[in-house]
């Protein structure tokens, strides 16, 4: 689980450009929406995308989607729960 | 009441210019995407949205960036401004960069992120929210600048449509060249204008 | 100086002519259907499409073969437009071009290489419908995402209203595309059922694919078809600064918009007779523009959105609804909503869930929202 947590966090920094970002700056209880990380909804859609292929597991509606991405943690335990 | 351009930036692939003096050369031939991260920390601008963006947004963000500056841009009423831009070449590096995401549908994983900037329009919609402008934004494609289009368009905001400034000028980026050249156009009640706007308010004196 | 819209054109999945296309919606027939079509997307899905053979063989004329299915398109539905108007100084007449994506499919390399020239460009491309004409002026072509067209028409009016013109024939179009689909599609902004704009059910969008030309002038007196006879009352556009995908919460852009097109008309809100609203069916887009025209206090005027039959035809949107919106006032008909049922959005909304005889109208209300943030407003008067 520790190493998935770290895994993602490099993903998404590369994968949503945090240009600024280092993988320990990002709490794996840190709000990634809103006033923490501070994404977006366009980089909510791409986390759905980053799952599906990386980790083969499927968001069917961005509103599931934002609660699977509230922190690194959440984003974790969906990954474990859903992985076939 | 007449028109003036109260300043200009140029980015070419060989150096960056304000208002005709010198602001960044190329010297080393660097892509662009080493030349415009320079830029970009050149110009001290503090937005970490700009990595997100693509090539084409980068270049309009960057030539705007150094047009309003502090004492510049802080003095515009986003309500009274306009964008109005000539574009040739589209979002055609997204575009390929989408079209490549689902050409082969074994492995089709189109990107949201990139889909988004498949618009040329897109490019003023960052330029709006960067320096906060709710008036007009408008792109039109033209083979090359348009400057008499784009003049007749601008003054009209000016003069008959109650807009106090207009950003307008040339953003391209196509897969072999690119290039932006932005002014900063406003009025003159009174005083000498120094730089007039006027049909070939892009010719370089 | 008043500036009128003399005739139309429109070809969608529903007709070929603009007057086709009106009877169809009165008779509440929709353009929406089940597409399984492998060259689009590999599962059936809901779209407004073509049925590409039939129109593919509507739109023939000598030399044909040189022009993309899109150029056709365009080609056609001005020859439409100017065979109705007539003999006109093309030295005074513009060609105003609205498109997002254009040639888009061109991107495939093999299908480039059949046409002369870079044709994926979208100036490239509206010269060589301006040559098809012989039109002496340079096309002047608008990209505002979903808003092009009524961008494209607020411009024209501009040109004329400067002296520059007389005339401006005033054209949008758009494909339903694999770009556009999939693009959509990872937005996971397409709906999977037809389109319910403004509906509790709603789900998201129905892509379309529409091509329509209007014809601007500054005399009316050249009036080719009284369906289409309107004058171009007033127009303004805003942008939310905002989000560059996602509509504004307040509305601000779309409010700003419509109070510079009343404010050009110098008219009150209350005025307007007929709202042709955006009405995507995305859940936010359709509350944004509630709580915009709540702010207007524009709540309880009789309102639609043609998506439901033409689903979003992107760059001919506003061109295509446009049609429609001067067509109701002319008829005294206003359309229901196709696929609004129950109302779903926080505030209240005069949505027209049925056709309703309006004898009396006078002033038609055209607003639209786009990517990037850019929102457009024009008004027709019944002239």
């Amino acid at each position: 689980m520790r190493n998935l947590q770290e895994k993602l966090k490099g993903e998404i920094i590369e994968l949503l450009n945090l240009e600024d970002l280092q993988p320990e700056d990002i709490g794996n209880d840190e709000p990634l929406f809103g006033s923490g990380v501070g994404l977006d909804s366009i980089d909510a859609l791409e986390l759905i995308v980053l799952l599906e292929r990386e980790y083969g597991v499927k968001i069917e509606n961005p509103e599931e989607g934002r609660e699977v991405f509230n922190s690194i943690n959440t984003i974790a335990a969906f990954i474990e729960k859903n992985r076939k | 009441m007449n028109l003036e351009i109260i300043t200009d930036t140029t980015i070419t692939s060989s150096a960056i210019y304000k208002d005709g003096t010198l602001f960044l050369a190329n010297e080393e031939h660097l892509p662009f995407a080493q030349y415009c991260r320079k830029a970009y920390q050149l110009m001290e601008a503090s937005y970490p949205k700009f990595f997100k963006m693509d090539n084409l947004c980068k270049l309009s963000f960057l030539t705007a960036e150094l047009l309003l500056t502090e004492n510049i841009g802080g003095a515009l009423n986003g309500e009274k401004t306009a964008i109005i831009l000539g574009n040739r070449s589209s979002s055609i590096i997204s575009d390929q960069k989408h079209y490549e995401s689902y050409v082969e549908r074994e492995n089709s994983f189109p990107s949201p992120a990139v889909f988004v900037y498949t618009l040329p329009n897109i490019m003023l919609g960052e330029l709006c929210i960067r320096h906060q402008i709710t008036g007009e934004s408008s792109c039109f494609m033209m083979e090359d600048m348009d400057a008499a289009f784009l003049f007749h368009y601008v003054q009209d905001l000016l003069l008959n449509e109650g807009y106090e400034h207009c950003i307008t000028g040339w953003v391209d980026f196509s897969p072999t060249e690119y290039g932006a050249e932005l002014y900063l156009i406003g009025k003159r009640d009174k005083g000498e204008v120094k730089r007039p706007f006027g049909i070939n308010f892009n010719q370089k004196v | 100086m008043e500036i009128f819209n003399i005739a139309d054109h429109l070809i969608s999945p529903l007709g070929c002519s603009a007057g086709q296309n009106f009877a169809m919606l009165k008779k509440s027939r929709t353009g929406i259907s089940k597409i399984t079509d492998d060259s689009l997307c590999p599962q059936t899905f809901y779209g407004a499409g073509y049925e590409t053979h039939t129109v593919e063989q509507q739109v023939v004329f000598e030399g044909c073969e040189k022009y993309t299915f899109l150029e056709r398109l365009f080609i056609y539905s001005i020859d439409a437009v100017l065979k109705a108007v007539g003999d006109i100084d093309k030295q005074r007449t513009v060609l105003v071009l609205s498109t997002t994506k254009g040639n888009i499919g061109l991107l495939n390399e093999r299908k480039a290489k059949k046409y002369e020239g870079n044709r994926i460009e979208l100036p490239v491309m509206a010269r060589v419908v301006n040559d098809y004409f012989e039109m002496p002026h340079r096309p002047v072509v608008v990209s505002n995402a979903c808003i092009s067209g009524v961008s494209a028409i607020l411009t024209a009016q501009k040109l004329i209203r400067l002296g520059l013109y007389d005339h401006a024939i005033v054209t949008g179009g758009d494909l339903l595309t694999e770009f556009v689909l999939t693009g959509f599609q990872s937005f996971m902004a397409i709906s999977d059922a037809p389109c319910r704009p403004y509906d509790v059910a709603r789900k998201g969008i129905t892509l379309g694919e529409a091509c329509a030309t209007m014809f601007l002038t500054n005399n009316p007196g050249l009036v080719a078809k009284t369906e289409a006879f309107a004058r171009v009352a007033g127009g303004g556009q805003a942008n939310d600064a905002n989000h560059i995908s996602g509509p504004s919460r307040t509305g601000r852009g779309l409010r700003m918009a419509v109070s510079k097109a009343l404010e050009g008309a110098k008219l009150q809100p209350g005025d307007i007779d007929y709202i042709s609203g955006h009405g995507t069916a995305t859940l936010y887009n359709d509350e944004m523009e509630a709580v915009a025209f709540n702010h207007l206090n524009m709540q309880d005027t009789p309102l639609n959105s043609l998506k439901g039959y033409f689903g979003h035809t992107l760059g001919a949107a506003g061109i295509v609804e446009s049609i429609i919106t001067i067509r109701q006032l002319n008829e005294g008909v206003l359309l229901g909503s196709h696929g609004y049922a129950e109302h779903g959005v926080t505030q209240p909304l005069n949505v027209l869930a049925e056709n309703q005889e309006s004898p009396n109208l006078r002033y038609g209300l055209k607003t639209i929202s786009g990517f990037g943030g850019c929102n457009g407003a024009v008004i027709f008067e019944k002239a």
